[in-house]
């Protein structure tokens, strides 16, 4: 591990709640991570364990999945799905050899700039600090 | 209201209820029970001999909030529309000993019909707005208020059956010793913004308990005591209300009213902390109104799961959007008016349900609905018709078509995506958000950041 180690880190945003939350974080240039990779889904709950499967597998070294507050997901409770499937998904990480800490979910609605900034920094630092996955997949 | 009654287009059912809903966006199938009411509509005149005649008295707990008493077969109010009267089977001599009959005999129409069943009639509708209205906070929950211990102490629903002309003592204050009251004491916030009870401030309890603080002085004369945590008078003139009230002559008190106690004469005491003057204060008075919280109706629970509405976590059905879609609702074609959304006064009942109703129209103006390109759609070759995606669904959207496999109606997907990711059989696309587009986006942001 070193200290110049950048991780790549892929991260899903809801549509209506993270994806315009981090929309804000930015127009109110509140710093965060370069080193975050946004992608868009409608809903959380569209997030399959094999997307979150795939993205480890092309190289992520680290997974967030954000969404919207349980209780005020724009689909009603397409986020309950999320909140469950999420820890299945790190758990089968586990199994597989890779640090469960990798993958992480979280909630930020679209008036939470500062959280978004805070969550991503946050967990990039937690990645950093856990190394490349390549690493952790050799050992 | 009775404008409603008498329009041609507006069928009226009353004494309904709505017990089974299907179909979606401007094809809804709708059941509904038409309770008997013993009468024969089409005969009836609503002269009201009826309600005379009928030997059985009981204290009315619907229009009269428990102040005053109807007959057995009774009208729901004077004026009511439509202008029937019903037969209230619980109490009625005839179905409950089995003789009596007055009204049949005394009714010149012959519209007496204790035989009626319950109809059950089915309705093709476009729209449908929901306006159910609120139910009260039953105040024995907070036992420091003593509700219940001394007919003297009323909610301000009972204080309104009090001072109506209409009302048990034809509009006069009374006691219910049937005394003119010398002192009366209201308390503001009985359940509302209290976290033992609703968290939420019920909205129009400020203004009408100004109003009877108003009607007290001006019909009675007789001292008033008014305990406010915060005085709302939010709306237009109700700023200029409060000021003309309190050039009246009345004590406001700014604190809670923290309990009342029936001493043994009767009378009450009200105790409570003046936060102005930082000091406990209490006032013995002869008559207590609580201005109760506005609550969802007990039957919230029902008739969302029947309209496939969403609730507020204070219990509330949930409008799509707090302030850009205050009427629409997460089921396309269902609207929400008045204070089954929240508590609110009369003004915006009022524009409220015109909103509700003109989204309906512009509906049906439009003949079309417009839908967003991004939704699911099922591959039937590759379904294994395991149901998941249908559990999944938040809006019902998914049923099984005639082979038993899943289909996606159009008109009632929201293209969230969720079912795509349940489905185990990868038979599912998101249109627009399909997994190869979001794999390739994957794989291009890692590719770009190598």
């Amino acid at each position: 591990m070193n200290d110049t180690f950048e991780p790549r880190i892929v991260a899903f945003l809801c549509n209506w709640c993270s994806y315009a939350g981090a929309d804000n974080a930015g127009i109110a240039r509140m710093e965060s991570p370069a080193n975050v990779l946004p992608i868009r889904v409608m809903c959380s709950g569209r997030v399959s364990p094999e997307m979150i499967l795939r993205a480890f597998r092309s190289g992520a070294d680290g997974v967030l999945v954000l969404g919207c507050h349980i209780g005020d997901c724009h689909y009603i409770s397409g986020n309950h799905r999320t909140i469950k499937r999420v820890p299945l998904v790190r758990n089968l990480l586990g199994y597989v050899g890779v640090n469960p800490d990798r993958l992480r979910l979280d909630w930020v609605s679209s008036a939470e700039a500062p959280k978004f900034a805070k969550v991503t920094r946050e967990f990039v630092e937690t990645v950093r600090a856990l190394g490349p996955i390549a690493e952790e997949m050799e050992q | 209201m009775m404008d409603a009654g008498r329009h041609p287009n507006i069928t009226l059912l009353t004494y309904s209820e709505v017990e089974q809903v299907s179909g979606y966006v401007g094809n809804f199938q709708v059941r509904i029970r038409k309770r008997a009411r013993s009468i024969k509509e089409d005969v009836c005149t609503g002269c009201g001999v009826c309600q005379e005649k009928c030997p059985r008295r009981v204290v009315d707990m619907g229009f009269e909030a428990g102040m005053g008493r109807r007959k057995a077969i009774y009208f729901a109010f004077s004026q009511s529309i439509p202008n029937l009267p019903v037969i209230d089977r619980e109490n009625c001599l005839y179905f409950t000993r089995g003789r009596c009959k007055v009204c049949e005999k005394e009714c010149p129409a012959g519209a007496i019909d204790f035989e009626q069943e319950d109809q059950l009639l089915d309705v093709e509708v476009g729209a449908i707005v929901v306006a159910t209205g609120f139910g009260m906070w039953d105040p024995t929950q907070l036992p420091q208020y003593s509700y219940g211990l001394s007919p003297n102490i009323i909610t301000g629903l009972q204080f309104e059956r009090l001072t109506n002309a209409g009302g048990p003592t034809s509009g006069e204050i009374l006691t219910a010793e049937g005394e003119k009251p010398e002192r009366v004491a209201i308390i503001h916030c009985i359940g509302s913004r209290d976290e033992n009870a609703h968290p939420y401030c019920s909205r129009f309890c400020c203004m009408y308990s100004l109003k009877h603080a108003h009607q007290i002085r001006d019909k009675t004369g007789a001292e008033v005591y008014d305990f406010y945590m915060d005085m709302r008078a939010f709306g237009k003139a109700y700023e200029e209300f409060y000021e003309r009230v309190q050039e009246e002559g009345i004590t406001f008190v700014r604190g809670k009213g923290a309990e009342v106690e029936v001493l043994s004469d009767g009378k009450l005491r009200v105790k409570g902390e003046d936060a102005n003057l930082g000091r406990l204060v209490a006032a013995d008075v002869d008559m207590v109104i609580l201005a109760t919280a506005v609550e969802p109706q007990p039957d919230a629970d029902r008739v969302a799961s029947l309209f496939g509405l969403g609730r507020t976590p204070d219990g509330f059905f949930a409008e799509a959007h707090p302030k850009l879609r205050p009427v629409e609702t997460s089921t396309a074609g269902v609207f929400l008016a008045g204070n089954c959304q929240g508590p609110r006064d009369v003004p915006d009942t009022v524009a409220h349900a015109g909103a509700a109703a003109l989204e309906a129209v512009r509906l049906f103006n439009q003949g079309e609905v417009t839908i967003s390109p991004t939704i699911a759609v099922v591959d039937a070759v590759q379904c294994v018709g395991c149901g998941e995606c249908i559990l999944s669904c938040p809006y019902t959207a998914i049923a099984r078509d005639g082979n038993g496999k899943a289909e996606v109606n159009p008109a009632l997907c929201h293209g969230c995506g969720t079912c795509v990711a349940t489905c185990p059989a990868g038979a599912i696309t998101a249109l627009h958000f399909t997994d190869q587009e979001i794999v390739a986006q994957i794989d291009g942001l890692l590719e770009m950041m190598a």
